[in-house]
């Protein structure tokens, strides 16, 4: 082997970066897209690193079929003819098209804000992986559940929760989704469903696996018909060596819970590249060894994340159990504002800042006359006053007050640091404000 | 305050010598009154039984409570805790998992996030280091992290503690580490009210709570209260329970060591020493409060405990007490710890690595400045 320390990228000129089939029509629409487990990843690793040996030294550009994946055909075909059918109507297309940008604009501004000291701490930003939360998060129904890990931003505001609420919870501020005591790695919000928000890396997945067990228990045990909420649980590659993957992997197949595994392979762990890492990369092979169907997704293409997670969400729905999914994506900026990215091959990152996904999906829709560019400059400026909106009551809400310090460690604070005249125990008598909910 | 008192010894099988007492909660008789039996004193109830009922109550009062754990389904519990449980309730709500503590009990908290109550059982609390990141950062700290949204009311017991000659890795105490860390409530049950009372306490509380039980204790019996014995009863969380009362020295003690202590009282009563023993019953929240009282009445403070010495919970009652009762002292705080060591195997060392009767004895005796030898009987 020789140094396995960056992915190779593939020269310019091999057609094999084309995502789509070469496309038979000249209509000028594009091709009906499709998912290819696998041969992506090939092309992106080079060849003279150890592959599974299904994966043979083809033409790159020949389709694959990966005997893995056949065992989930039904969650995924090919789709070999290219029907001019378009995947989503206007307003699911502007819908998307709002989502990313947001979550763009709020990331941008968010570094903006950290350099100039409004924001400390570790602040994870998700700059070029917007497809993978828009495609997935805006599948699901307000009940569901979403888990996430530090670079969860995105995945709360996909969610629902409002740009100020999370700017605050950045700024520290009484107005914060956690009024301030999370911070940017530890977005909750019981109304729209967000678990977190988890630091330790694989520490999200099997809280999201309780969420979706607690759907099927109150299905099954408390006859709640209602109860069909799906999980989603998003976790990177460096994720994919952690045992507590592998111990939610067998027990969401074993117990067959409705939760979809997303993982946003954007090839680098802070600075450990996922080859030199992992032992077998592609990450979507785990989940037949876990009797699951696993995918691999082109994860900078909105429109076919979309597509599996639809598949994924409904097969969760129906009961037929997990799913794993493999987005490759990848983060135009470093790990976190802290880290200066100096590992990261240039080439690389020009490669993948040309199939910025928020580009993609405004060519797909101009080319498909789903929406003009007044259209879209118009969703911008909308988002533009959001996040401007967000950053001035942020900054106007106050920082919280001393007595919040000890509230909400105990839903049942009494006899914690209750003297007996019950008050809590302290040296001002006023210390607490009062404002937790008890 | 007299409970039924039980010698052990090693690995022989349990011997019982049943005293009789009363077994009201709050109030004491005279501590030299000779044994009396009161009409209340009527049932006798293994800790085992003690559990095991609690938790199928609560199992039936409640659809949202559920146990999960190694072995806790078709083997009937590790130690019979859960049995009969899978048979009454269903394999739904009694589940069996793989032996993946970390993920099992991520599931729970999960869980426990939507509103469900499970109850999360360790074969030891030495299991539960593989998922302690799911305990402290998941569970302990959600509540607080979410600003009061997301509450977690769960329930993690198992066996902890030394057990007999299960060497090092079976064998340490873990209520120290839960105790230091906010946003838990930390439990050690001592007789079958106890693990009763503070059991339904656990399961209805909507804070993470651990709950340790000891696996000696498992099969002793105590007298329990028709009170005890009601559905509803419920023992509060955060309060002590003074065992038996005294004017001499303070005995503090939880889980096994309450046992200890109380037969250690008994011998200091016959040289005069009359021993007050709490139950601390609740790590954290810690009853400081009758701690204190307690040490301003009788002025001298021994704790006892089976964990290991530093940063234990004999360091934090003794720096309680110096901080608000320090002009009550009369002599400096003792601390029976177990042995800074890890527990070794063979038998003798290991009835030297963890505390005795005569440790305490001992203790009591140098707080009360009687002349005493230094070192342990091998």
């Amino acid at each position: 082997m020789t140094t396995m320390s960056t992915a190779r990228i593939p020269p310019a000129s091999s057609p094999c970066i084309a995502r789509k089939p070469k496309a038979s029509s000249n209509t000028g629409k594009l091709p009906r897209v499709y998912v290819k487990p696998g041969w992506l990843r090939k092309d992106l690793m080079g060849s003279n690193l150890r592959f599974s040996e299904f994966r043979s030294a083809k033409l790159p550009c020949s389709p694959l079929t990966v005997s893995a994946i056949a065992s989930a055909s039904e969650l995924v075909k090919e789709r070999i003819e290219t029907k001019s059918e378009l995947l989503v109507t206007r307003e699911e297309g502007l819908e998307l098209y709002e989502d990313m940008i947001l979550g763009r604009s709020f990331e941008d501004m968010c570094a903006q804000m950290y350099y100039r000291g409004k924001m400390f701490g570790f602040v994870h930003l998700y700059n070029g992986q917007e497809a993978v939360s828009t495609g997935f998060i805006k599948m699901l129904k307000a009940h569901d559940s979403v888990c996430s890990t530090y670079r969860d931003h995105v995945h709360a505001l996909s969610k629902g929760v409002p740009a100020r609420a999370v700017m605050s919870e950045l700024f520290g501020k009484t107005t914060g989704c956690c009024r301030g005591q999370g911070g940017s790695m530890h977005m909750f919000s019981k109304e729209h469903g967000v678990l977190g928000g988890f630091a330790f890396i694989g520490e999200g997945i099997p809280v999201a696996l309780g969420a979706a067990f607690s759907s099927k228990y109150k299905q099954e045990v408390l006859k709640d018909e209602k109860a069909n909420a799906v999980t989603v649980a998003f976790f990177g590659d460096g994720t994919c060596n952690n045992g507590q993957f592998f111990e939610s992997l067998n027990m969401a197949a074993l117990w067959k819970l409705p939760i979809i595994f997303v993982v946003e392979n954007n090839l680098w762990a802070i600075g450990m590249s996922h080859i030199r890492a992992t032992s077998v990369p592609d990450i979507w092979e785990k989940g037949p060894a876990f009797g699951m169907p696993g995918v691999h997704v082109d994860g900078m293409d909105v429109l076919k994340v979309r597509e599996v997670a639809k598949e994924a969400v409904a097969r969760a729905r129906r009961g037929d159990g997990p799913t794993l999914v493999e987005c490759e994506t990848y983060r135009f900026r470093g790990h976190s504002l802290a880290d200066p990215d100096e590992l990261r091959n240039p080439a690389e990152k020009a490669h993948y800042a040309a199939r910025d996904p928020i580009v993609s999906l405004k060519k797909y829709l101009i080319e498909n006359n789903l929406a003009n560019e007044s259209d879209l400059k118009s969703i911008e400026k909308k988002i533009d006053e959001i996040i401007e909106e967000a950053v001035e009551f942020a900054d106007a809400s106050p920082l919280p007050q001393r007595g919040q310090l000890l509230e909400n460690v105990f839903a049942d604070p009494k006899g914690f640091g209750i003297g007996p005249d019950g008050r809590y125990r302290c040296e001002d008598p006023g210390f607490t404000a009062g404002t937790a909910q008890v | 305050m007299w409970g039924a008192l039980r010698q052990k010894s090693g690995l022989t099988t349990l011997v019982s010598s049943l005293k009789h007492g009363q077994v009201l909660e709050r109030f004491a008789p005279m501590a030299s009154t000779p044994l009396r039996q009161l009409s209340t004193a009527a049932k006798e109830m293994t800790v085992r039984d003690a559990l095991n009922s609690a938790i199928d109550e609560e199992m039936s009062a409640d659809p949202k409570v559920f146990l999960m754990g190694e072995e806790v389904g078709e083997y009937q519990g590790a130690y019979k805790i859960s049995k009969g449980l899978l048979q009454k309730f269903g394999p739904d709500r009694v589940l069996d998992t793989p032996i993946t503590e970390a993920g099992f009990t991520g599931i729970g908290v999960g869980a426990a996030f939507y509103g469900l109550r499970p109850i999360v059982e360790f074969m030891t609390f030495n299991f539960a280091m593989q998922a302690i990141d799911q305990i402290i950062n998941s569970a302990a700290k959600t509540y607080y992290m979410s600003a009061g949204q997301i509450s977690v009311p769960i329930v993690f017991r198992g066996p902890n503690g030394a057990a007999a000659g299960v060497g090092a890795q079976h064998s340490q105490c873990y209520a120290a580490w839960y105790g230091s860390c906010p946003g838990l409530k930390v439990l050690t049950p001592y007789s079958a009210e106890d693990s009763r009372g503070l059991m339904k306490a656990a399961i209805r509380d909507p804070d993470p709570v651990i709950f340790l039980e000891n696996e000696l204790l498992y099969g002793e019996s105590f007298p329990v209260s028709a009170e005890c014995l009601d559905p509803s009863f419920c023992l509060p969380i955060g309060k002590a329970k003074i065992e038996r009362e005294g004017k001499d020295v303070t005995i503090t003690a939880f889980s096994k060591m309450v046992g200890y202590a109380l037969q250690a009282a008994q011998e200091l009563e016959k040289e005069g020493i009359s021993a007050e023993v709490i139950n601390l019953r609740s790590i954290r929240p810690l009853d400081r409060a009758t701690i204190n009282a307690s040490v301003r009445k009788t002025s001298r403070l021994v704790t006892v405990e089976e964990g290991f010495p530093q940063h234990g919970i004999g360091a934090e009652i003794c720096t309680s007490v110096v901080e608000e009762s320090f002009e009550y002292l009369d002599a400096p705080v003792e601390r029976i710890t177990g042995a800074d060591i890890p527990m070794p195997y063979a038998a003798n060392l290991e009835r030297l690595a963890v505390p005795q009767v005569e440790d305490i004895i001992r203790a009591s005796k140098r707080a009360c400045y009687r002349a005493v030898p230094m070192s342990a009987v091998a």
